[in-house]
This record gives C-alpha cells, sequence and structure tokens, in this order.
C-alpha cells in the first residue's frame, strides 16, 4: 500500500476525466428537449435560479434559431452561464423545480441546453455586450472567482474601469482551482474567463493578496468603491490525533492539485478514505477513484437524510465504485512519519435536531477501523478570519457581515460570494456579484 | 369487429380509405404495394394533357419540432405517357379485383379530348372517375384545373361534355380556391356529375427562405404558388365539407373527403360531417402506406365502442350539429374548473387569460409553484385555458347555464335582454 502517481496509462487517464455532462451532438439533439419546453409563465425553473436566468426564453431562443439572443439572454442574468450549465446542481435548482416533474416524466435538460447555448459565445467570442463610454470611475475589486467576475463585467458595461486583484496566477477562482476536472476543464475555464474579459475595462492583477501586497486602506484610497470576493479557502481541521501524517490532505488542495497539475503528476492512495458528504467531498472522492485508487469509502457522520450534497452527485459517486459509511465520525488517523495505516472512526447515531433543523449525531462510544494509506478530509472550509478581522470588517466568525447589495461596515466597501455566505455553489456567487455591482453603481454614481 | 366495407355508387372498397390523386398513385410501382398494405382504394394521378414537371416541387411547414404540419407542391399531372399509365391500370385491376380504381382526369379544355380521354380511361375497366378541377398552380395558366372549378359555369359545361359519353360514375373533385365551394358544387351536381370530392389544395406559398430570400420551393432562384395540405388544412376541408353536406343540391350526391386526413380520428370526423370515403396523401408521403392499418384498426375499434356497425349508420350523423351562430344557447353557460391535483403549475393558463382573455384565473404566488384557480364569476367560458393547458383532463368546462331554457340570439334580442356592461 502507498500513495503513488502515474498509476494509469494515458488512455485510462483521459477516459476518466471525460466530460461527465457530454454537450449535444447535434442542433437537431438540442432541438428535441428545446421542443419539449413548456415554456412556463413566472417559471418554476427561472424561479429556482439564484441568478434569475430567463430560462424558458432562452430555451424558446434556441428552437427559434436565434442561438445568440438565447447566449445573450443567459448571459444577461449570469456571466458565467457557460460555467454554471457544467458545475451548477440544477438537480436541486432548475432542473428540480420543473414541472414536468410533477408529471413524473424527465426534467427539461436545462443545463445542457444552456451549455448548447453558450458554448459557441464563449468559443467564437460573440460580442453579445458593449462597453459604455468610460465614466472615469475606478473599482477595486478582490478575487477573481465567479463573484469578483461577475461584478466586474456589471461595472466594466456601464463604463466603469475595473482592477481585479488575484493572488491565483489563473482567473477564475473555484472555477478554476475547486471543481471536478470532469465538470470542468482549465481550457473551458480560461476561455470563459477570457470572454468575460473581452468585453474590455477589466484588469487582472495576479499574484496580488489582500493582507500580503495589497492592503484595504488602499483599495479605499485609490478607487471609488472595492468589492470584496475572496472567496473561503483554508481547510476546517479534523482536530484529530494523527492530522499531521503524510497522506492526511484537505480535499481543496487535492482538487487544485489535479487542476493545476496534469492528472498522472497527482499522488493517491490505493485506499483511500474521504471524510464528508458535501460536493467537495464527492469531487474528491470520484476523482481519487478516477486516478486510480481501488478503494475510496466517503465517512458521512450523519444519515443519507441528512447529507449535503445532491443525490445526482452521490449517485455519481456510487456508479464510481465509492462506499459510503454512514454514522461514522473520525476519531484518530494511525500512522507515523512514513504515512498513514488507518482510520478510527466512532461509530454515532442520530439525537435530536441541532441549530440546522439536522439530527445532530451524538457518539455510540463503539469505533470502526478503515485499513487506509490515505485520508482527504472534506469537512468544509474556514474563512479567511484573520485578514478579515485585521482589515477592520464587520463578521460572523470570520464570514462578513454584509447589508443591502453587500455593503459592509467600512464606506464604500462590498463584498458578496463565498468571503460572506461561508461557501456556497457558484451561481449564489455570481448574483451577489450582480447584486453588489448594482449598489456601487448606485452609490458612486449618485 | 365493425365492417368497414364500403360502397361509393356501387364501387365498393374494403374500408373507405383511398389514396387520393397524388405521386403516391402515379404508377403501378406504388399502387401494388398500396394494395398490398391494405389501402380500399385509389384515385389514380391525374391523367389528360402532356405535361413536364420541374424540379424541386415540395416545401413544407413545420411546428414546434414536428414536420410536415402542412405540405405545398407545385407539381403538375402525371407527366408520364398515358399509354402507360392506362397499361398499370389495367394491371392493378388485374391483380386487386377487390379495391377500388378510380382515374383522375383533367383533358385539355375542349369537349373532343375529354370524351377521347374517358373513352380511353374505360376500356381499362376502372371503376369511376374524378374530374380534377381543383389543381391550384400551373394547370389553371392553361385554363385547366382551378380554373375550371373557380368558375361554375365553366365547371357545368365540362361535366355536361363528360356526362354524354361517362358510363361509370364521376365524381367532381371541388377546388378551396373560391370563397365557397357550393356554387362549383350544384354546377356538377345540376350537370350529372354522380358525386363530388373535396378538397384539392390550397394556393399557398410556404415561407421564404431566410439565406437566400427566396421562397420555397426554389427552383433555380425562382419560385411560384403551390398547393397546400396536409394536418393544417384538415380544420378549412371539414368546414367546406359540411357546406356541402347542408346544401340541398350537392347533398343529394355522395361525398368522399379529402383534406388533411392522417389518423382514424381524422377519417372519422370527415365520415361524421358527410364523406362515404375519405381519401389521403399527405400523411402517406410523410409515413408511408403502412399507415393504413392504424386506420383500419382504429376506425373499427371506434365505431365498435360506438355500437356502429357499418359506416354507414355514423356518416353524415354530426352535419345537423353544424348551426348558425345566432341559434345558439345563449343560456348556455360553462366556466373553467382547474383540477389542483392534476396542475402542475405552469402558467400557462394564467398567462393566456390575463393576456388574452377575460382574467379569470387567479394566481397565488408560491415558491417555486404558483397556485392558479379560477375566478368563476369572470369566467366566460372561452375554453382558452383548457386549450392551452398541456395536462390532459387538468382543466374541465363546467356547465352552469343561466337559464333552463333555449334562448337564442333573436329571442335575446326580442326580449331587450341585457349586453355585456364591462
Amino acid at each position: 500500500m502507498a500513495i503513488q502517481d502515474h498509476r494509469l496509462t494515458p488512455q485510462e487517464y483521459s477516459r476518466n476525466f471525460n466530460d461527465i455532462h457530454p454537450p449535444f451532438e447535434s442542433k437537431d439533439a438540442a432541438l428535441v428537449d428545446a421542443n419539449r419546453c413548456l415554456y412556463c409563465y413566472d417559471a418554476p425553473c427561472t424561479k429556482s435560479c439564484p441568478t434569475g436566468i430567463d430560462i424558458p426564453k432562452f430555451i424558446k431562443q434556441i428552437t427559434t434559431d436565434n442561438l445568440k439572443g438565447s447566449a445573450h439572454t443567459i448571459f444577461q442574468s449570469n456571466i458565467m452561464g457557460g460555467g454554471c450549465s457544467r458545475v451548477c446542481p440544477v438537480e436541486k435548482l432548475c432542473e428540480g423545480a420543473c414541472v414536468y416533474n410533477l408529471l413524473e416524466e424527465a426534467p427539461i435538460p436545462i443545463a445542457r441546453l444552456q451549455r448548447y447555448a453558450t458554448e459557441p459565445a464563449i468559443q467564437q467570442h460573440w460580442p453579445l455586450f458593449h462597453r459604455q463610454q468610460p465614466t472615469g470611475k475606478k473599482v477595486a475589486v478582490v478575487g477573481a472567482g465567479p463573484s469578483g467576475l461577475s461584478c466586474a463585467h456589471v461595472l466594466a458595461r456601464t463604463g466603469v474601469e475595473v482592477t481585479i486583484f488575484e493572488k491565483e496566477e489563473k482567473g477564475g477562482g473555484l472555477m478554476t482551482y475547486g471543481i471536478a476536472a470532469y465538470k470542468v476543464t482549465p481550457e473551458f475555464c480560461e476561455e470563459e474567463l477570457q470572454y468575460i474579459l473581452s468585453i474590455g475595462g477589466i484588469e487582472i492583477c495576479y499574484g496580488q493578496e489582500l493582507g500580503q501586497n495589497i492592503s484595504l486602506a488602499r483599495l479605499q484610497q485609490e478607487y471609488d468603491a472595492v468589492y470584496l470576493a475572496f472567496g473561503v479557502g483554508l481547510a476546517r481541521r479534523l482536530d484529530i490525533p494523527g492530522e499531521e501524517f503524510p497522506g492526511v490532505i484537505d480535499a481543496i488542495r487535492f482538487i487544485y492539485d489535479i487542476r493545476s497539475k496534469s492528472f498522472p503528476e497527482v499522488p493517491v492512495g490505493d485506499k483511500v478514505a474521504v471524510i464528508g458528504m458535501g460536493m467537495t467531498a464527492i469531487d474528491a472522492a470520484t476523482q481519487a477513484r478516477r486516478l486510480g485508487a481501488r478503494e475510496v469509502t466517503i465517512v458521512y457522520r450523519r444519515t443519507h437524510e441528512e447529507m449535503p450534497c445532491t443525490q445526482a452527485e452521490l449517485d455519481l459517486a456510487m456508479l464510481d465504485g465509492c462506499r459510503v459509511l454512514w454514522l461514522a465520525a473520525p476519531k484518530a488517523v494511525l500512522g507515523n512519519a512514513g504515512g498513514v495505516s488507518a482510520l478510527v472512526c466512532s461509530v454515532m447515531r442520530l439525537g435530536d435536531p441541532d441549530a440546522s433543523g439536522r439530527r445532530s449525531p451524538i457518539d455510540t462510544g463503539e469505533t470502526i477501523t478503515l485499513d487506509v494509506d490515505m485520508v482527504i478530509s472534506a469537512a468544509g472550509q474556514t474563512p479567511y478570519t484573520d485578514m478579515v478581522r485585521n482589515s477592520g470588517l464587520g463578521n460572523d466568525k470570520g464570514k462578513i457581515t454584509v447589508g443591502e447589495g453587500g455593503s459592509t461596515g467600512l464606506a464604500y466597501v462590498f463584498a458578496g460570494g463565498d468571503c460572506v455566505n461561508g461557501g456556497k455553489e457558484v451561481v449564489d456567487a455570481v448574483q451577489a456579484g450582480k447584486d453588489a455591482a448594482s449598489a456601487i453603481l448606485q452609490l458612486i454614481n449618485s | 369487429m365493425a365492417d368497414l366495407r364500403t360502397d361509393f355508387l356501387g364501387i365498393r372498397s374494403p374500408n373507405p380509405f383511398w389514396l387520393a390523386s397524388a405521386p403516391p398513385t402515379d404508377k403501378k410501382i406504388n399502387v401494388l404495394r398500396a394494395f398490398e398494405a391494405g389501402w380500399g382504394g385509389v384515385v389514380w394521378k391525374t391523367l389528360g394533357s402532356q405535361v413536364k414537371n420541374v424540379s424541386s416541387r415540395y416545401s413544407a411547414v413545420d411546428y414546434h419540432g414536428s414536420r410536415m404540419m402542412g405540405l405545398n407542391n407545385i407539381e403538375l399531372i402525371s407527366d408520364r405517357p398515358l399509354e402507360i399509365n392506362l397499361k398499370e391500370i389495367k394491371e392493378c385491376l388485374r391483380l386487386f379485383p377487390d379495391r377500388a380504381m378510380i382515374v383522375s382526369l383533367m383533358a385539355d379544355n375542349d369537349r373532343d379530348s375529354w370524351h377521347e380521354l374517358i373513352r380511353k380511361v374505360e376500356d381499362t375497366g376502372a371503376h369511376g372517375l374524378e374530374l380534377n378541377f381543383g389543381c391550384p398552380h400551373g394547370m389553371t395558366e392553361r385554363g385547366m384545373g382551378a380554373a375550371v372549378g373557380q368558375d361554375p359555369e365553366i365547371a357545368r359545361t365540362v361535366v355536361e361534355w363528360v356526362m354524354e359519353v361517362a358510363t361509370i360514375p364521376v365524381i367532381t373533385k371541388l377546388t378551396p380556391n373560391v370563397h365557397s365551394v357550393v356554387p362549383t358544387g350544384r354546377a356538377s351536381v345540376e350537370a350529372g356529375s354522380n358525386a363530388l370530392s373535396l378538397i384539392n389544395t390550397i394556393q399557398s406559398v410556404t415561407g421564404v427562405d431566410l439565406d437566400t430570400l427566396i421562397p420555397n420551393p426554389n427552383v433555380a432562384g425562382k419560385s411560384t404558388f403551390g398547393g397546400y395540405c396536409g394536418p393544417a388544412v384538415k380544420p378549412i376541408a371539414l368546414k367546406m365539407l359540411t357546406t356541402i353536406a347542408q346544401d340541398p343540391v350537392t347533398a343529394r350526391v355522395p361525398v368522399s373527403g379529402i383534406g388533411g386526413i392522417s389518423t382514424w380520428k381524422d377519417a372519422a370526423e370527415f365520415m361524421l360531417l358527410g364523406a362515404t370515403s375519405v381519401q389521403v396523401c399527405t400523411a402517406v408521403m410523410n409515413h408511408g402506406f403502412r399507415i393504413v392499418a392504424d386506420l383500419c384498426e382504429g376506425l373499427g375499434n371506434w365505431m365498435d365502442e360506438k355500437g356502429f356497425a357499418r359506416t354507414t349508420d355514423f356518416i353524415g350523423r354530426s352535419v345537423p350539429t353544424l348551426t348558425h351562430w345566432e341559434d345558439l344557447d345563449m343560456n348556455y353557460h360553462i366556466v373553467a374548473r382547474i383540477d389542483t391535483d392534476k396542475c402542475i403549475h405552469c402558467g400557462l393558463c394564467y398567462i393566456a387569460c390575463e393576456d388574452a382573455s377575460h382574467q379569470s384565473i387567479r394566481l397565488d404566488p408560491g415558491h417555486p409553484y404558483n397556485t392558479y384557480t379560477i375566478k368563476e364569476e369572470e369566467c366566460v367560458g372561452c375554453n382558452l385555458c383548457k386549450l392551452v393547458c398541456p395536462v390532459d383532463g387538468c382543466i374541465t368546462m363546467v356547465e352552469q347555464r343561466h337559464g333552463a331554457e333555449y334562448l337564442d340570439w333573436k329571442e335575446y334580442q326580442r326580449r331587450g335582454l341585457p349586453l355585456n356592461d364591462h
């Protein structure tokens, strides 16, 4: 047993990391589904989209051969509509609300149709938006993730000059660094970013981290307004013995490596335990399998009823051959400086509902031991608490507290996305960016 | 099982389904395949004046993902030599003696031409003749086809020429490219035509190619008005058929119904409005002869359910129920009702009623599903919500009469009863 890289042949890597939601092969194929759409009024799908994309309209526009209009409808509400069509948990958003579900029929494949409409726009650089005359106003955005880019695009459209400060070497944020490679490719993320930037008036300064090479005070001085969208980043610690052994890795790091290196370069164990049952846990577990791990066990302290990931995501992990150990909480990692040998878990039972309304797990005192050589922790991410506090921002355990439109307690400083909500979907971050842009425009133009 | 056998002026066929005079009936190979598939009869594609067809002949209208809701053609009558057609008709008759063989005719516009053509066709042993007074394109420019059917007096003259020599039943096929089919229908019957058939195709332009800007079908950069048929024309055909069934002169003769018949249901509707046999073309051009199996089975099953032993039990049954508007009962009132268990909250009824009818549907916002209910006091019973609802049986129209007695518009006015106040 060992953690090692280069476990598979190039063909195997390529097959394992293929697009799991392949696009429509042809216009005819897209039309079959587009024509099924009932064109609902006050549509449940639209109401279930955090960015409020007019879904019946964009689907109708596919059927009328108005693909440019369709792409515009999507991007108008969500400039990352291309990426969202690949990464959104649509089964709990638009597709989950499709009225066909109430007929016990398959919902309209909204995400796939959205991809159909947005892909050519991104690949062929359709100029769907035009930047208004520069107004001379300048806004700083911290973080080139979905929320920052969404805010920047809305601002740029109205002629504001936007500078984005990004600590990584690439834009896209979690879309580029934190999502399974079989959902979006690095190439796609780069294309999407370039498409967003093509409107003009947005400059990204890479390698710039708030609290390190830039300060909020300086941004406040130099810009008319600041939008903070730096996300969350620190993996929540397990706080169990043995967490320091090599072979224990956090899921964010693991996925970051997969996204930033070539697949064969990323090492994985023979027998892997993944702790947690959120989307990131699923992304880590399935990708561990796809990198060649022989056994992957997802360890979750509650039951199927309480799991935060969607059923579709769980199905994906199960179909990849991952096992699930319900009602098990990590207690200790066994091993030494040479590596991990086992994960000891407490067997739990469900007690009374906690603050989240979900029944909370209670330790039964029994334990179970899993022989593993790698432990991937996906127990959630924590906010950049110190940086937030040092910047003088009001916060709740490190999550920036905001008012209407993302306004913070500091003058001309707004915030949104994961650094405010603690970590939600890409589509939520995009909406927060739009809301903040509206509030910023109102403020700086008044 | 119901008896589908049909007797049309002594022309017998095992079922009422005939193929209309069109490309599927223009030669032996097609007709034999049709008979093998089970078609009751054919009207052989129009013989007569020698013509030549162009390339690129059809165009269609697609609707919401379905192909060929309507089909348009600029093809003329048979462009094969008459002698070959006659020889093949004879062979088909010999191989399938139990099927109806009617031959469509369009001679040059003179008495001798008609006489000569009829004699030659009768020599084949065909059971009937159909006079093509309806072809809306090409032939009209030569004074034939619809040019005859559009003028009752010309039609009368031609029918008279025909009846001078015809010894087998003569069916006159009417053009719909007139304000009413009745005048030509009457003239034809008065001149001795034994039966009528309708409708022929409706003059049309199906569309313009938005790349080339040339209407279709495109013949070397030009197009021409064609004849429209298929499911889109069915309601127009049913209306025209009814006017023939209700006119005292034309009602004297049997009618073969044509116009967008694709299913057994369409056929039953044509027969309820007076057709003794029905003719099909577009549905076969779309799907082939095999559709006849369901036409027969579906019609038979329906007849069994309704207790009709033979087609004559219901032919024309619905004709008296189509009346003048002013004879309709003003006291009859229906209101929509939405079955909340069946409702899928698509909102289509709401927006149709709100924007296009009487604002009679209440919307109670919900996330993500709104609740829709009928404001019965506002509902005029127009049916629109029921028509747009995608769930069968979700919206029903419930009778709530304004009064027990029958009250027509004339009586309503005579009594000075109130008009709408909003």
